[in-house]
């Protein structure tokens, strides 16, 4: 009980602070003093102090299971081991967007202390800019999502956290996700303030990068473990589905990786300066329409949980002034700029990294489009449709085979110009990846010559980041590595998706299922006692044809608060191929509907994307950018 | 007649323009095809024709209706008013039961019968998908 008062308590001290930030700040800001006055520090500090005792606070009241707050009652039960306890405070809506809050005021603070070097006006601004945010964010909790509400007569028990959220993977991936979205919100006010001050500079790019850089790598890493997590939870045997939720932490991801890309260009010869500005924007209203989208309950997912209209009313509102607001201070101030280096020839860096934008800003619109559109239909003629896959992959696949021409050559050429000679290499570097694409697809017959071309193209940033990293020496390896990984990627999702088998049938306990390749044996059901659920272990014996014998026991679970079901698949992993059984039940049957794949290079696709953010991460630790 | 950078700049901006519409155009010719409707039984029967594209029906599994071999399940949909039989290879959610709520996507083969390709899995005994939801009024 007293470790909900003092949360709740601290919340409104955390909300007090902001608007004392802002009169000091304002005082500050007109003064003659050259630095930032140690107040605005120190309240800056208390008000990320207050936020934390106060998610201390929550985090405590689910350790101790005190049902007299409605948001531990409605997501914890006594019998839920500790780790889950802990989770469960981030589990849920009100848990989630103090996590958020708590994130804006961390970042907020070190953005203050890091940003010594850059004129006082400029971080003034941006912490008046970040302080909207905050108020905004602190209203919302204590207005719709008070984490700290009470319950009375307080109740014996909880509901429970749903089960398919008990999970270490999901533990930890909001807390990263949101180190994403929030950094973004660091963008956001710092290139609004830059606007103002007319601070767009080379000096201010190479410090923004940093803040771009480390929400690019918790964006990448929260993305990864969430698709992680679907993947063997789920039960779908697949790690991406196009759900709305996915694709909505998809978005502020591509405009990042515009912005991350078009900042080098900024920082190098001091263009692109109002696009930069409108991309940060964009990303930050992403963010925003994430979650937005995945709280209100517009959004028919795995994410919905409680729905609650006044929310939606609210960030939605919260939304628009943010959006006009920062459109207008764009508008009103931004200048052009005497760009002395305006001329961009179009063989250059800059005009490849303009390429990359726009295929980052077409693969946006196509996921947005996709994404929206069904909510827009529903609004205006109430007919529900949903989107599926194939649009996503029809849009979308055919564009990578010119856009992973381009990220193979694009850092091959210098700023400002360069010619085509001397590019040999790239050259017979296409032809051997051509030649070896069109050797591995000859016994895969569909779609014969579109994935030839496809793979070709990937094969050969392959290739080519694989030649840097050993030849170059080190030179610009934050890229290439990055780049690898991409390359890595597109190749592991192909090949994963063209060689995967999949078998589905309903078996009973020891029945035998034959198929091409080999055969599946239910051997028999075991069951087991756990803290809060028992379980239904199935063992299943697979032979292939080649004589491999492999043994796989998923489960089946049935948690007894709230009372679900669910599956819990068993991934056998190697480094060519991820086995993957998963069983059902089909209630009141004896049969066992039951899911087998073998997906090959599964375990590639979670390394290529932790390549990718290891490129971002040494970028980061970079002095600076090297030609 | 123009300057260098005024050219440049019309260049630009037509490149953009062109780019844009060929995209949108693109995304909704392609967006036409792939949405996938969702209807109820009683809409099924009541259709002049039958569609032929994929399209997703939901309801209520009705009680004692679902029969299981190795190769499929067998089930109907009911909205209460009118139902539909589906038939159906392939995996099973495991909320998936008599009496719940259900999502199936497909073919339609005629006005009471439904090849299903997918069944939707749902994360949460009580949870009801909204347009199911609809379907079913406040029953």
């Amino acid at each position: 009980m007293l470790a909900n008062q003092i949360g709740y308590f601290s919340l409104i001290f955390g909300l007090i602070f902001s608007f004392l930030l802002i009169i000091v700040s304002v005082k500050n800001f007109n003064d003659d003093n050259k630095g930032i006055d140690h107040k605005v520090l120190s309240l800056s500090f208390l008000q990320f102090f207050f936020v934390l005792i106060s998610f201390l606070g929550l985090i405590f009241s689910f350790i101790n299971s005190d049902f007299g707050n409605e948001t531990v009652f409605n997501n914890s039960h006594t019998t839920k081991p500790l780790f889950y306890k802990i989770s469960g405070t981030w589990g849920n809506h009100e848990g989630s967007l103090l996590l958020w809050l708590l994130v804006l005021t961390l970042f907020i603070f070190l953005f203050l202390i890091k940003s010594n070097e850059q004129p006082k006006k400029y971080r003034i601004l941006t912490l008046l800019f970040q302080q909207i945010i905050i108020i905004g964010f602190f209203l919302f909790l204590l207005k719709t999502s008070n984490p700290f509400s009470y319950l009375f007569p307080i109740p014996k028990e909880g509901l429970g956290l749903n089960p398919i959220l008990q999970d270490p993977a999901l533990a930890i991936h909001p807390p990263i996700l949101y180190l994403g979205y929030v950094g973004s919100s660091i963008i956001f006010s710092s290139s609004l303030s830059a606007v103002t001050q007319n601070y767009i500079s080379k000096k201010w790019a190479l410090h923004i990068k940093k803040w771009i850089l480390i929400s690019w790598i918790f964006l990448t890493l929260g993305i990864m473990l969430g698709s992680i997590w679907a993947y063997y939870e789920l039960g779908w045997g697949g790690f991406w589905f196009w759900d709305p939720v996915e694709n909505v932490s998809l978005m502020p991801w591509l405009t990042l990786t515009a912005l991350l890309h078009c900042v080098l260009v900024l920082e190098r010869r001091l263009a692109l300066s109002n696009w930069i500005v409108i991309l940060s924007i964009t990303t930050f209203t992403m963010s925003m329409c994430g979650t937005f989208l995945v709280r209100s309950g517009i959004l028919n997912s795995v994410h919905t949980f409680a729905n609650d209209p006044e929310r939606g009313i609210f960030i939605l509102v919260f939304l628009f002034v943010l959006i006009f607001l920062s459109l207008g201070i764009f508008f009103l101030f931004h200048k052009e700029k005497n760009q002395i280096s305006n001329k961009i020839f179009w063989l250059s860096k800059e005009s490849s990294i303009l390429i990359n934008n726009w295929f980052m800003m077409y693969f946006l619109s196509v996921v947005l489009i996709g994404t929206t559109y069904p909510i827009f239909l529903d609004v205006i003629s109430s007919q529900k449709i949903s989107v599926g896959p194939p649009f996503y992959q029809k849009l979308i696949a055919p564009f990578l085979i010119p856009f992973l021409i381009f990220m193979t050559i694009g850092p091959k050429l210098n700023w400002i110009k360069s010619k085509i000679e001397k590019k040999f290499s790239l050259i017979i570097f296409f032809i051997i990846s051509t030649f070896l694409s069109f050797l591995i697809l000859r016994k895969l017959s569909s779609e014969m010559l579109f994935n030839t071309v496809l793979i070709s193209s990937a094969f050969y940033l392959f290739f080519i980041t694989i030649k840097d990293l050993f030849i170059k020496k080190f030179n610009n390896f934050a890229q290439s590595i990055a780049h690898f990984g991409f390359s890595m990627l597109i190749l592991s999702i192909l090949f994963n998706s063209m060689l995967s088998l999949e078998i589905i049938t309903n078996i009973k306990v020891g029945e035998k299922f034959n198929f091409k390749k080999g055969q599946i044996f239910f051997e028999r059901l075991e069951k087991d006692e756990s803290s809060n659920y028992s379980s239904v272990i199935g063992h299943f014996k697979i032979n292939n044809n080649k004589g491999k014998i492999i043994y796989l026991k998923p489960e089946l679970r049935i948690y007894n608060q709230p009372t679900t079901i669910t599956s819990e698949a068993d991934i056998k992993t190697t480094l060519l191929a991820d086995t993957f059984l998963v069983m059902n039940l089909v209630k009141g049957k004896e049969y066992f509907n039951i899911r087998y794949q073998v997906k090959p290079f599964m375990i590639w696709i979670w390394i290529s994307v932790i390549l990718l953010s290891l490129g971002g991460l040494m970028s980061l630790f970079k002095k600076k950018y090297e030609n | 007649m123009y300057g260098k950078k005024v050219k440049l700049r019309v260049l630009f901006l037509t490149l953009i323009l062109g780019s844009l519409t060929l995209s949108i155009f693109l995304i909704l010719q392609s967006l036409k095809e792939n949405v996938v409707y969702f209807q109820s039984p009683s809409k099924i029967k009541s259709l002049d024709e039958i569609i032929k594209k994929k399209i997703r029906v939901g309801g209520m599994v009705k009680k004692q209706s679902v029969t299981i071999n190795a190769n499929e399940i067998n089930f109907i949909i009911t909205d209460f008013k009118n139902e539909i039989s589906v038939t159906y290879s392939g995996a099973v959610p495991n909320l998936f039961a008599e009496g719940k709520g259900v999502v199936a996507e497909g073919f339609l083969k005629d006005r009471n019968y439904f090849l299903a390709t997918k069944i939707l899995a749902k994360h949460d005994e009580n949870y009801m998908p909204p347009e199911v939801k609809e379907t079913l009024g406040d029953k």
